[in-house]
């Protein structure tokens, strides 16, 4: 599934938090967006998911599959969420409900978009949860967020935004919130079922070395604005740009300080 | 959750073995009284009047001869009633209100949230007896009167719960997974904010209890041939120098009641959060989280910030008129 981003213009007051960015993802295709917190990441990602906050405006074009997503009837959008396109978010302490059981979160979009019975649906929620190799997944479904780990809410997480097998993922910084195995781990899950199943992926973040192991293309953004773009490796080793310099700094630093 | 589990945390709690305890002679008394009660409440005999309590008249009886026992225990029948009536009352009118004011578009909401502040500002009682003179003191005056009082309390405090489950992520990732306003509602936001409504449900029953009695005391409530706490304790009260004795069962029925509704609306808030729950639990026993599965490498979840209903909401167990 391809998404093309052309032109976007996001607005919040007399603000440009996004502007005139363009980005494509091509069918199949892993595609990052790198830039500093406040960069306008985050805002892209709500910005196609169209669930841009109270006061937000968005201009420009956002096509999946050729359709136009701006200006969308909500209808329309809601039938895609979750259902073509999944998301993952950032911080899994608090993207999932902590009153619902992590099974029936598993398979909420199933049971919106599929109309699959409870029974069903559990048991899809269980392989799932094998899927993202969560330990004992029979048992796993009827706990509650609070009762797992940071990197295993997140496998819950990921385990959600695939269930209906999208043909887009959109993962909002999905390791910045976990400790540095955890993250690794994570992030080698995420490649293969992103590898198995052949979705197009927009992986938003500020880690160069985490996209390095993710995505083969990205664009770097600053203040709202594209400032380079190519293949991951090329902005690693010769960045042109200096907010490209600077993230390459930052993830040296981490990096040896780490090790 | 399950439900054998909630009523075991339930009972658990000593405010919650004592609420269900209590509620439960209640309701029963009430449903028995229907059709048998000890002696004929109503039944006057001067002969008998001021009879101090023995077997036959556990209660005693008051100026005219009336079973004080018996009237209690048929009286139980009209607190009931009024105090269910009145909880659902307020808590459709006040989730209601809420969720218009707080989950639909800006002006909608905003002028809710006006109409919301405005109506706080009435005098739960003062409506009622206004109600009650204009239409004349009868139960459906009290239940629209608290119902609609204290429901408005109840979108107070709702819809500010709901506005901070509403910014929550995982709200916004329900939304991701396309859920519409509606959906989220009723998956997330009711089930989040449920121990709080149910604290608050609780403390308008605890409040309808009150207002009925004090307004049958004040002649506003209950009609001459329904039995009512209120009523007797103001036919008691006038010989409270003579007979101070006989104002005690009113009053110990009336304090008893109430008190059970506000504990048990505690224990009901402290036994359907899955996070206090699985505390107490591993504090009690010593062990980790229950069924926790073995974490998965050396990662660490950082102990769960407090989310809306856990903790920051009114809970004091007082009833305010």
């Amino acid at each position: 599934m391809s998404l093309v981003i052309d032109d976007l213009t996001v607005t919040v007051g007399d603000r440009r938090v996004v502007d005139g960015l363009s980005l494509d993802v091509p069918d199949g295709a892993r595609v990052g967006l790198i830039g500093e917190s406040g960069s306008g990441k985050s805002m892209t990602t709500l910005a196609v998911l169209g669930l841009l906050p109270d006061g937000a405006r968005a201009t420009g074009s956002i096509r999946l599959d050729g359709r136009e997503l701006l200006g969308a009837s909500e209808r329309e959008l809601a039938g895609l969420r979750g259902r073509v396109v999944g998301t993952v978010f950032q911080d899994p302490r608090t993207a999932l409900d902590p009153v619902v059981t992590v099974g029936r979160q598993i398979a909420e979009p199933l049971r919106l978009h599929g109309r699959v019975g409870r029974r069903d649906a559990r048991a899809r929620a269980v392989a799932a949860a094998a899927e993202v190799g969560l330990p004992d997944p029979e048992a796993v479904v009827d706990l509650y967020p609070h009762q797992l780990s940071g990197g295993q809410r997140q496998r819950v997480g990921i385990a959600m935004a695939l269930i209906n097998r999208p043909g887009l993922v959109l993962a909002d910084e999905p390791t910045t919130a976990l400790d540095v195995t955890t993250q690794a781990e994570v992030l080698a899950l995420f490649q293969r079922l992103v590898d198995e199943q052949r979705t197009s992926l927009l992986f938003v973040t500020h880690d160069l070395a985490v996209l390095s192991r993710i995505t083969d293309h990205a664009a770097v953004l600053s203040h709202g604005r594209v400032v380079e773009r190519g293949p991951v490796e090329q902005l690693l080793h010769r960045p042109e740009h200096e907010v490209t310099r600077g993230l390459v700094e930052a993830t040296r630093a981490t990096t040896w300080r780490a090790s | 959750m399950r439900r054998g589990a909630f009523v075991r945390e339930l009972l658990r709690r000593p405010q919650g073995a004592f609420g269900v305890g209590w509620l439960t002679l209640i309701v029963l008394s009430a449903l028995i009284s229907r059709f048998w009660t000890p002696l004929d409440p109503f039944d006057t005999d001067p002969y008998s009047a001021w009879l101090t309590p023995s077997f036959g008249h556990p209660f005693g009886t008051d100026s005219v001869g009336r079973d004080i026992f018996s009237y209690v225990f048929a009286a139980t029948g009209t607190t009931v009633v009024v105090a269910v009536a009145s909880g659902v009352v307020a808590t459709v009118v006040g989730v209601g209100l809420a969720a218009l004011g707080s989950l639909t578009a800006r002006w909608v909401r905003e002028s809710v949230a006006v109409l919301i502040d405005v109506l706080v500002a009435f005098p739960t009682l003062l409506i009622a007896m206004a109600l009650a003179a204009a239409f004349g003191g009868s139960l459906t005056v009290v239940v629209v009167a608290v119902g609609v009082g204290y429901g408005v309390t109840i979108a107070r405090v709702s819809r500010s719960e709901i506005r901070q489950v509403a910014r929550t992520d995982y709200v916004l990732a329900a939304r991701a997974n396309g859920l519409g306003t509606g959906a989220v509602l009723r998956r997330h936001v009711l089930p989040n904010i449920a121990p709080v409504v149910v604290v608050q449900l609780s403390l308008s029953m605890a409040t309808s209890v009150l207002a009925e009695a004090g307004l049958s005391f004040l002649g506003y409530g209950a009609p001459a041939d329904t039995a009512s706490w209120g009523r007797l304790l103001s036919d008691l009260q006038k010989f409270i120098g003579v007979h101070p004795g006989s104002v005690v069962w009113p009053g110990l029925a009336i304090t008893l009641t109430v008190l059970a509704l506000n504990l048990l609306g505690d224990a009901v808030r402290d036994a359907s959060d899955p996070r206090l729950r699985s505390r107490l639990r591993s504090r009690r026993t010593g062990r980790d989280t229950p069924g926790s599965p073995s974490t998965s490498g050396p990662s660490t979840a950082p102990p769960r910030a407090t989310a809306p209903g856990a903790a920051g909401t009114p809970t004091t167990p007082g009833v305010v008129s």
